[in-house]
């Protein structure tokens, strides 16, 4: 066993224990509860607590099998975003085969890009390539009806849904001197401290939240935001031994990935509010879909890329 | 021979059970009923040939293995994969429109009513290729409805079917697909036909899932 394989076994074990803890919190709750009276709060805590065993057990193996069992991973979530994402877009019959192309062409190939790790290729190929001939697709059809919102919103889920969420799997592309092939270890961070930053944030938003950041969009506030950055910050940086950042640089990254996060997922809830929905699917229980659990690591993993490869490589 | 047909059959319904989940994500939302095994009529909207196997995958097991399609035998007796997959695999109660035929479809249906099966039934009569909603009822659902006035009639939503697969197009596209129990109805003392037609294609209509803009 290498040095990679158990540091990622014990970041599983870490997570084991802390999903352990939540359990047995909840059912310590659930004890205590007269049968009776239902309780709707701890019912939804307990889906999700359930729902993250899945998530942890699902990247703990993906990151032991290494490249292939990663590429799988995303590439389904991209799979699973962008149909959810574009089951509320809208479009027309003249866009069957440019949607088509999205899902059985674009998406494809660019994890194929990604794996070969052609970073010319995968930066460029969806916001150049895919964008300017999904529309001519479109538009040899010939139908002008609302053209420009059926292309944006197609444009915009790709961008989120298969771009963004490919460039998790980028990580392991970077060569950064002296890290060796313990870059798979950039994706346990980047996804750990997104979303326990995520977690803290929207308990201390719960607990001591006054100021809305964006009232009538989100119930986030801004002594949430802080408190979850300040602890996104501090989760990097006791992290700081998987990374090639150092102390400070760890707890940068992991400001840095919280922040956009935060911020995308106010997006992200923008979009739904826009669409009238409340959830994007409901294929994980007690989360709704995919792009709920993700949006704040769709929207830190290109920022988080690119500034891994400017400052590190 | 026959013990191999019906294993077969189980597998094939298996098959466009995880197809329809894989690539759909099709899922059940039960607004006005449980989903326990019950004598129901589902009458649902009709606008492609997934429809009927959308409905019968959200179906839990138990429900699903009573559950009769009514489906015209004209389609499923075309060829014999077809023969195979209507009346064995998803048990489909074929009826004959054409009005030379002896056993009248109405018949047949309330024979399989009669034997306690639930049934999917498509009230438009025919798939609805146009940018109205629904077309209207014919009085199938109507003689149902008098004949057992103690089965439920069920509306059932199938949405997005449509956009994953427009009429003249040769790939599916991977969308969600949701189908939508409501409320259960009967014909009421004294209801004239086009009353209950009426109200039965509006009960079906509320089902569908908010209009986006």
């Amino acid at each position: 066993m290498n040095s990679t394989t158990s540091d990622i076994l014990l970041l599983a074990f870490g997570s084991f224990g802390i999903l352990i803890a939540l359990t047995v919190l909840g059912e310590i709750l659930r004890a205590r509860q007269p049968v009776h009276e239902p309780n709707p709060m701890l019912d939804t805590y307990m889906t999700r607590v359930q729902s993250w065993w899945g998530m942890v057990a699902f990247i703990g193996a993906a990151l032991l099998l290494g490249k292939p069992g990663i590429m799988m991973l995303f590439a389904f979530a991209s799979f699973a975003a962008l149909r959810e994402f574009l089951t509320l877009t809208t479009k027309a019959q003249a866009d069957h085969l440019s949607l088509a192309l999205a899902f059985f062409a674009v998406l494809p190939l660019q994890y194929v890009f990604v794996g070969f790790g052609w970073t010319g290729l995968f930066t460029v190929f969806i916001p150049v390539y895919a964008f300017l001939f999904l529309p001519m697709v479109s538009a040899l059809r010939g139908n002008p009806d609302r053209f420009l919102v059926r292309v944006a919103e197609t444009q915009w889920a790709l961008m989120i849904a298969v771009f963004c969420v490919s460039h998790v799997p980028a990580l392991m592309s970077l060569e950064i001197d002296g890290y060796g092939d313990r870059s798979v270890l950039l994706i346990a961070f980047l996804v750990m401290v997104v979303q326990l930053g995520d977690l803290l944030e929207y308990f201390f938003g719960r607990r001591i939240g006054r100021a809305r950041i964006a009232p009538g969009l989100s119930p986030k506030t801004w002594e949430g935001f802080f408190l979850g950055l300040i602890s996104a910050m501090v989760i990097g940086a006791m992290l700081n031994w998987i990374t090639p950042f150092g102390l400070v640089g760890a707890a940068l990254m992991a400001g840095a990935a919280s922040v956009v996060g935060t911020f995308g997922s106010l997006v992200v809830a923008a979009i739904k509010r826009d669409k009238g929905v409340k959830d994007w699917s409901h294929l994980i229980p007690g989360q709704g879909g995919f792009v709920d659990q993700l949006d704040s690591v769709i929207f830190a993993a290109p920022v988080f890329y690119q500034l891994t490869k400017y400052f590190y490589t | 021979m026959k013990f191999l047909r019906q294993f077969a059959a189980r597998i094939v319904g298996q098959s466009i059970r995880i197809f329809a989940r894989a690539i759909t994500a099709v899922r059940a939302e039960w607004k006005g009923i449980e989903p326990v095994p019950r004598q129901r009529v589902y009458f649902a909207n009709h606008t492609s040939n997934a429809d009927m196997p959308m409905i019968w995958s959200v179906l839990p097991p138990a429900m699903r293995r009573t559950v009769r399609p009514v489906a015209a035998a004209d389609y499923w007796l075309k060829n014999k994969l077809r023969a195979f997959v209507g009346p064995e695999v998803f048990n489909c109660v074929l009826v004959d429109r054409r009005p030379e035929v002896k056993d009248k479809p109405m018949d047949k249906i309330i024979a399989a009513l009669d034997e306690g099966s639930s049934l999917i039934i498509f009230p438009e009569g025919n798939r609805n290729m146009t940018d109205d909603p629904l077309l209207p009822f014919k009085a199938g659902l109507y003689n149902m409805g008098v004949a057992r006035p103690e089965v439920d009639l069920v509306p059932t939503w199938v949405a997005n079917l449509t956009e994953i697969m427009p009429k003249g197009e040769v790939i599916p596209l991977p969308l969600i697909c949701t189908v939508t129990f409501g409320e259960p109805i009967h014909v009421q003392e004294g209801e004239s036909k086009d009353d209950f037609l009426k109200r039965a294609s509006d009960a079906l209509l509320a089902q569908r899932p908010e209009a986006r803009p």
